[in-house]
């Protein structure tokens, strides 16, 4: 698996992100991961995303196994308890599945089935330990299994939060509990970023940068105004509103180029989140320089 | 309704790990609070007591601060208070001592029916594994959306909760307790996983 093999032996690293469709139509999405194919190294699949009910990420994961794309399979806490995460792990890893993301999950009122019920069973951290458990051969009661899996599990942490010292406290509690990989939120702060590091360096573990490409100046604010540990400085919000609406995409590519020049010299990978983006990636690889 | 518990062996020596002012709830007492336990506990621990008292209704705030005006020496004496109360005692009287340390000596358990009998905003679960301890006396499952035990997600922004921006998110209130009090924010045990049975044994409604 090439994530876990050039995460593991400090070599720089990139994925992106698919979001399986709200249906059945899935060749779509497949594509877009196609047009991606050996420019990164895997991609993460999405569960859920927003609480918003779509196709599962398991099944769209195995499709990009057997196209021969490694998948980062995001499991979260907010629609399974205990039994059904750890079943769901243990047919991840039979299914050719090795990359697996363990989120809490958004709350389900954010998405489009307000009234389910919100399960957070788990927690991510609890979910990475579930998973250690599993790795060891036994489950999280304790009862031995037959035939153990192997995951190089990751988490995500926010790195500009304000105050960042509970989400670097809790980054610590997943690394306890088996984190092996960071991906981090969107990050447009540069310095906050530095910062970030310098703090979290001690534990000796990958970092990769997020990307969101920002598409205008609306969604930029929308970001600063809603979206926890984002915060888009005035001059990005700028540049996007006085791009003529042809120019957008190429301002928001220069961008993305200019945030991941700056931050790879700081962390171990990138990871881009493109929101339906996707075709644009590889311009956006390019203009950073891979 | 609820029962409340007396908090294991383990648990109340590390609550009485240092000069302690102990409070007993007198209230409602609504079907069992475990009196003779918490006399022997505040008798094996009497070396480690500036003062002890069994006050009613640790819930009324109102109630609550006027005690607290009375007892200002032994609190200041003190370095930690541990209630033998609900949940909601332990809150109420974390609320009303921003900078110490207050800790719950009792465990809540759920009974189905009419839920307690002042009106307050702060809320217990009746989880009958009260986690106060860990959290600087901010119930995680009822402050937190989501009811998560090992710290913050990533959803808060500017210390609200991602569900509604009026809410506030719980673990930031713990963290900014913890800052307040000197208690280490998620301090270092298990990873925190609930345990289910806990909402209904320990009561009498379906064991019979």
């Amino acid at each position: 698996m090439v994530l876990a093999e050039k995460l593991t032996q400090g070599k720089f690293a990139l994925t992106s992100e698919i979001g399986p469709p709200k249906g059945t139509e899935i060749e779509p999405v497949l594509q877009e991961a196609e047009h991606l194919r050996g420019k990164v190294d895997a991609f993460n699949v999405t569960d859920l995303q927003s609480s918003v009910m779509r196709l599962g990420s398991l099944a769209t994961c195995r499709l990009l196994v057997e196209r021969g794309l490694e998948p980062v399979f995001q499991i979260t806490c907010r629609d399974r308890n205990r039994l059904a995460l750890q079943s769901d792990l243990l047919s991840a890893y039979v299914l050719g599945i090795r990359n697996v993301l363990c989120l809490t999950g958004d709350h389900p009122v954010l998405g489009d089935h307000p009234g389910a019920k919100p399960v957070f069973d788990l927690d991510s951290v609890s979910l990475l330990y579930a998973a250690t458990t599993l790795m060891e051969g036994r489950d999280l009661a304790g009862n031995p299994l037959q035939g153990k899996p192997e995951f190089f599990l990751g988490a995500v942490v926010s790195p500009v939060a304000d105050p960042a010292q509970p989400q670097i406290a809790k980054m610590e509690k997943k690394i306890e509990a088996g984190a092996r990989f960071f991906q981090t939120q969107a990050v447009y702060d540069l310095k906050a970023f530095e910062n970030f590091m310098k703090s979290v360096s001690r534990f000796h573990i990958p970092v990769m940068g997020g990307i969101v490409l920002l598409k205008s100046a609306g969604m930029a604010k929308f970001m600063n105004e809603k979206v926890a540990g984002v915060s888009v400085p005035e001059r990005y919000i700028k540049m996007m509103a006085s791009a003529r609406k042809e120019e957008r995409v190429k301002v928001s590519i220069s961008i993305a180029a200019e945030l991941i020049k700056g931050m790879k010299d700081l962390c171990q990978g990138i990871h881009i989140m493109p929101l339906g983006w996707e075709k644009y990636v590889p311009e956006v690889l390019t203009a950073a320089g891979f | 309704m609820l029962v409340t518990r007396i908090k294991n062996e383990a648990e109340l020596k590390e609550a009485f790990s240092g000069r302690t002012l102990a409070i007993s709830c007198h209230g409602c007492r609504e079907v069992f609070f475990p009196e003779d336990q918490v006399e022997k506990a505040l008798n094996q621990y009497r070396n480690c007591l500036v003062g002890a008292a069994s006050l009613d209704y640790l819930c009324r705030e109102d109630f609550s601060q006027v005690y607290l005006q009375k007892m200002e020496n032994l609190i200041t004496q003190s370095s930690r208070v541990v209630i033998f109360s609900c949940g909601v005692g332990v809150q109420v009287w974390a609320k009303l001592l921003p900078g110490k340390i207050v800790l719950a000596g009792c465990n809540s358990f759920n009974i189905n029916g009419f839920q307690g009998l002042t009106p307050t905003r702060w809320n217990c679960h009746q989880c009958g594994e009260c986690w106060l301890n860990t959290t600087a006396a901010i119930c995680p499952l009822t402050a937190c959306s989501k009811g998560l035990l090992n710290g913050p997600c990533g959803g808060a922004k500017n210390g609200k909760c991602e569900v509604h921006p009026s809410v506030d998110c719980g673990w930031h209130l713990i963290y900014e307790r913890t800052q307040a009090t000197g208690q280490k924010f998620l301090p270092a045990q298990k990873v925190a996983v609930r345990d289910y049975r806990r909402l209904v044994t320990g009561t009498t409604t379906r064991e019979g």
